[in-house]
């Protein structure tokens, strides 16, 4: 068993285009959530959203670029290059066939697919630019990272709603420890903030039309963002040999089927997720100071997910932190994850825990620590990130201080 | 046209509850016919559909809906309100 860290993140998100900006931004607190400034948002009853803003494609990639890269890949190539360059890592010869990229995106290049259904049904076009397909596939980002940075190794996308990421790094953790992999780009990303993708997300009637609340009373659903966030994972052996900076150790992951609903979640499955992390890094829940929730402001999610944690931490359920940061960046859907492991390492390496904001009345069913409004200074030595989805898929990823 | 409504609506519940609509009363809960919340979405969904009406209804707070969803009559007595307001 190969031990595992991770070597380098990026991200771009509705808190920053940078790790820097971003944890400056989960630090202050601040929220990424406003009006969506997207086409035909006067047809649309949920009208807010996380975007990422002050981002200008023409200003990172050519017109050849981006007639292949949906904004899905543009975003994971971006935190690709942060993570990268962050790693200090040069892919050639044996480290190249050891290194591959396993990302998480649920709706892959779903603007894509929006823009062209337009031009086809609503303008009557009977053509469509050649690259549609290769544009719009989940694994398009996948597929780019590797040809830009000349990774031979496995590759491919995961897809399992807002549980991507984390299955994407679970995988990615697992092909390292294995010994399958050396070195694994990953995380996820995520780009649905486009007409076709709010109207379907409208129509379950589960998105709040004013703000992200999580744990709060108040609450009255989730709010969808976009972005990537991007990891190097690595083969400690393989850090420590070239003396890498090392942001954080993975040590335990776990994923499980509620089989019961396609939409509502289980505490049973959740937990089972968070007993299994626990288990497989080896660790007791006591031993967990910080949890980074899913968390997504939903009445379903937020009171499965305190019953899931209070029923496997017991006792302990008083003393753990646990927040969401969807609060602050939205909920993006299969790159939540990615986006949220960034928070965890802010946890384990700064000794800052991201607030929940948005929070303004305690509610019973929730009656966790959640961190409200304000983040705190605390010094963690392991934290769990959760990711539960719809279709019943639960994946939990355990860190640890290094 | 009210009494053209009120057998929609019961269409559209019987539909959701896997039900003849005589079965249904006009007492009757959503809980009582076996409805869930997937199903209410649903029926949400056809009325909008049935009657070109939007309905106010976040399924994260269904308590605190404009929208009465505590039995038959009281979602046939919304919906005629809503009709009365958007088509009047």
């Amino acid at each position: 068993m190969h031990r595992v860290v991770i070597t380098g993140a990026g991200t771009i998100n509705p808190l920053g285009h940078s790790v820097d900006e971003t944890n400056e931004a989960m630090r202050e607190g601040r929220c990424g959530i406003g009006e969506l400034d997207i086409r035909d948002v006067d047809r649309l009853a949920v009208r807010i959203g996380a975007q990422v803003t002050g981002y200008d494609a023409d200003a990172r990639f050519n017109r050849q670029q981006q007639a292949l890269y949906d904004r899905f890949t543009q975003f994971t190539l971006i935190a690709a290059e942060e993570a990268i360059r962050q790693s200090g890592l040069e892919f050639g010869g044996k480290l190249a066939a050891e290194t591959g990229v396993v990302l998480g995106t649920s709706g892959g290049g779903l603007g894509t697919l929006d823009d062209n259904y337009r031009a086809v049904y609503e303008e009557g076009k009977n053509r469509v630019h050649p690259f549609i397909v290769p544009k719009l596939m989940n694994n398009a980002a996948a597929s780019h990272v590797s040809m830009t940075y000349n990774l031979k190794g496995p590759s491919f996308t995961v897809a399992t709603a807002c549980a991507s990421s984390n299955h994407a790094m679970g995988q990615a953790f697992n092909l390292i420890r294995s010994g399958m992999a050396r070195v694994i780009v990953t995380g996820g990303s995520e780009s649905m903030l486009c007409f076709g993708g709010v109207k379907a997300w409208e129509g379950l009637r589960v998105m709040s039309k004013d703000a992200c609340r999580p744990f709060s009373a108040n609450r009255n659903g989730m709010v969808q963002g976009e972005g990537a966030g991007v990891f190097v994972f690595e083969d400690f052996e393989h850090a420590r040999a070239r003396g890498a900076e090392i942001l954080a150790e993975v040590i335990g992951f776990s994923m499980t089927s509620d089989a019961s609903d396609i939409v509502m979640p289980s505490q049973q499955g959740a937990a089972r997720a968070i007993s299994g992390a626990l288990e497989d890094a080896k660790i007791n829940a006591d031993q967990v100071g910080y949890i980074n929730a899913h968390g997504t402001g939903t009445a379903a999610n937020d009171k499965t997910e305190c019953a899931a944690v209070a029923s496997v931490f017991g006792r302990h359920a008083d003393k753990v932190m646990i927040s969401s940061t969807k609060s602050m960046h939205g909920h993006l859907i299969g790159g939540t994850g990615a986006v949220e492991l960034l928070a965890c390492l802010m946890a384990l390496k700064d000794g800052v825990i991201a607030p929940t904001i948005g929070y303004e009345e305690p509610d019973p069913e929730c009656a966790l620590d959640v961190v409200p409004n304000e983040a705190r200074e605390a010094s963690v030595d392991h934290v769990l990130s959760n990711a539960f989805a719809f279709g019943g898929l639960n994946a939990v990823l355990a860190l640890k201080k290094v | 046209m009210s009494g053209q409504v009120e057998n929609r609506i019961i269409e559209i519940i019987a539909e959701q509850a896997v039900l003849e609509p005589s079965d249904i009363t006009m007492s009757q809960s959503l809980e009582d016919l076996g409805i869930d919340s997937m199903g209410l979405v649903e029926a949400i969904f056809s009325i909008e559909e049935s009657f070109d009406i939007q309905v106010p209804f976040n399924a994260n707070e269904p308590e605190k809906s404009e929208f009465d969803i505590s039995s038959v009559q009281s979602i046939v007595t919304a919906v005629r309100a809503l009709i009365a307001e958007q088509k009047g």
